[in-house]
């Protein structure tokens, strides 16, 4: 593995302790399947077309892992990969993913992971990823563009905890799920965007199965000339409950549009969603200075603490 | 010493709220801010702290001009202040604003002893975030622990009474009590007798002026002829 691997994935997914530890784990580098191991509790399998993988995680696995991290070295590579999650009725498990990609100044390059999530009944994931983009800040163009499609049966449970702190030049996240009945989405979004980056996220989810849940927290900080959008339609179709936030500070020329929608159709259905968007409160900033921390730290605790 | 001399500040639409203030807060001393609604204590207390700057007058730290220190260089100076209305943060958990008062990481033991002194259960808040979730009375009990972390030579709370119950206060009490057993100076903004009966020095502001000042013995009987006193009249007093 290249050394620049190294110091990506251990950005996107703490790659060393997880080697370590036995967990399931795939390595993807530059377009290419480089290292695979499987466990007791998850079976990692090639697909037949070479597009990606297929993961099992056996039906009432407990505490199982499986990583699959994967890094973009160098200028040129535009890497589509495609991993479908089979988690099996009553597992619970983590699942650790994300992409490094490290381009210098004037170099492009893209990854996009399409991930598709099957949870059999009364199954709970825990998916865990991170986007970063390393090298050159002048004229590149790194691109991650992840879609997660999330299909959750009855009573299963999906916590997806997503993050893109800076590096990135243009990022489309998109994240399309049906839920079944008693079925439960929770999303935590963390984005920061630097320079003239742009990031569009884009949620997608229908409650087709009684007593589903779906919360969607969205936390984004947009710095200097960088732009986000926010856009989601939460659409419930059954009794369901409903929850989609933006919270979004500004700093410098950042800007934020923000786009929630709502579609009830079902008198049953409970929907709500809330988008705030400004600069850091000046009251927040004068708190932290009267610990003795200027303008600036006082800033950068905030912001830290915000997008944790 | 901390003294203000002659400390005038009006509002950015013209309101005089400071109208020639002068003062002197003792060394080691709690002394208590009293006075009607709307007469310039709070004022007082930010103008201390930095986070007002007064359009005239001159506030010294010891004999050494501080006036043209802003909030963070008075505060690295050890004055703290507690705000009357907590700020609250999201993302930024119990622990962090903490530790972020003390200056330093803490060890659990620490944190733990910090929370319990505003009758906090350390292990039921301590990672919870300082945001919209947290009642009236919580925020405001951790917005004061965030202060006494600072063990700072001056600590001003504006308020500490506001929204916080009956026996959390007494344990409040009990934490200013020990401050002053520590050396460090208090000031209080405050209406509440109990905090009278704590004080060493007792300060009137009304109008924008210093109304009177002096020991508790002297000032605490004079307030019951204070006509705008916010005191009930009724409540018995204990010197």
């Amino acid at each position: 593995m290249k050394k620049e691997s190294e110091a990506l994935l251990e950005l996107v997914a703490d790659w060393k302790g997880i080697r370590e530890s036995g967990c399931a784990y795939s390595i993807r580098e530059d377009g290419k399947g480089i290292e695979r191991m499987s466990s007791d509790d998850v079976r990692i399998e090639p697909k037949a077309d070479g597009s990606g993988l297929d993961i099992y995680v056996r039906p009432g696995a407990k505490g199982a892992k499986a990583a699959i991290p994967a890094c973009v070295t160098h200028a040129g590579v535009n890497d589509l990969v495609y991993n479908d999650f089979h988690i099996g009725e009553g597992a619970d498990v983590t699942i650790i993913a994300g992409c490094g990609v490290h381009v210098k100044n004037g170099e492009e390059a893209r990854h996009s992971g399409i991930h598709r999530f099957f949870l059999a009944p009364r199954s709970h994931v825990l998916y865990e990823e991170k986007h970063v983009g390393r090298g050159g800040d002048r004229g590149t163009k790194r691109s991650i563009d992840p879609v997660t499609e999330v299909h959750l049966d009855e009573g299963s449970f999906l916590e997806m905890d997503t993050s893109q702190i800076g590096g990135v030049d243009l990022s489309t996240r998109k994240t399309v799920a049906t839920l079944g009945p008693a079925a439960k989405l929770v999303v935590k979004e963390h984005l920061l965007t630097e320079g003239d980056e742009r990031v569009t996220t884009d949620f997608d989810v229908v409650m087709e199965g009684a007593g589903s849940a779906v919360d969607l927290v969205s936390r984004s900080v947009a710095r200097d000339h960088s732009h986000q959008e926010y856009r989601s339609r939460i659409r419930g179709e059954a009794p369901c409950t409903g929850h989609s936030e933006c919270d979004a500070i500004l700093t410098g020329q950042g800007c934020v549009l923000a786009s929630p929608a709502l579609d009830a159709l079902c008198e049953d259905a409970s929907l709500v969603h809330e988008a705030a968007i400004g600069k850091i409160a000046g009251e927040q900033i004068m708190k932290l200075r009267t610990f003795g921390l200027t303008e600036e730290e006082a800033e950068a605790k905030i912001i830290e603490g915000f997008l944790r | 010493m901390l003294s203000l001399h002659d400390i005038y500040w009006s509002t950015p639409d013209g309101v005089p709220i400071l109208k020639g203030l002068s003062l002197d807060v003792p060394d080691g001393a709690l002394t208590v801010v009293t006075g009607p609604n709307g007469g310039g204590k709070t004022t007082t207390a930010k103008v201390i702290a930095g986070i007002v700057a007064p359009t005239s007058g001159t506030i010294m730290l010891d004999g050494v001009d501080v006036t043209d220190l802003d909030v963070t260089g008075r505060a690295r100076k050890g004055i703290s202040y507690s705000f009357q209305i907590p700020v609250r943060f999201k993302g930024i958990r119990v622990r962090d604003l903490i530790e972020l008062g003390a200056g330093h990481a803490l060890g659990e033991e620490e944190l733990c002893s910090t929370l319990s002194k505003v009758g906090l259960c350390p292990k039921d808040y301590k990672d919870r975030e300082v945001d919209a979730t947290l009642s009236g009375g919580e925020a405001k009990r951790i917005e004061i622990a965030s202060v006494l972390a600072r063990h700072s030579r001056i600590s001003i709370f504006d308020e500490p009474e506001a929204g916080i119950d009956l026996w959390s206060f007494n344990g409040l009490i009990e934490a200013f009590e020990e401050m002053k057993k520590e050396g460090g100076t208090q000031v209080i903004i405050s209406h509440q007798e109990r905090m009278f009966q704590i004080a060493d020095h007792i300060i009137v502001v009304e109008d924008g002026r210093v109304a009177r000042e002096g020991t508790r013995e002297e000032v605490l009987p004079t307030l019951f002829s204070f006509r705008h006193c916010p005191m009930d009249a009724s409540v018995e007093v204990r010197l």
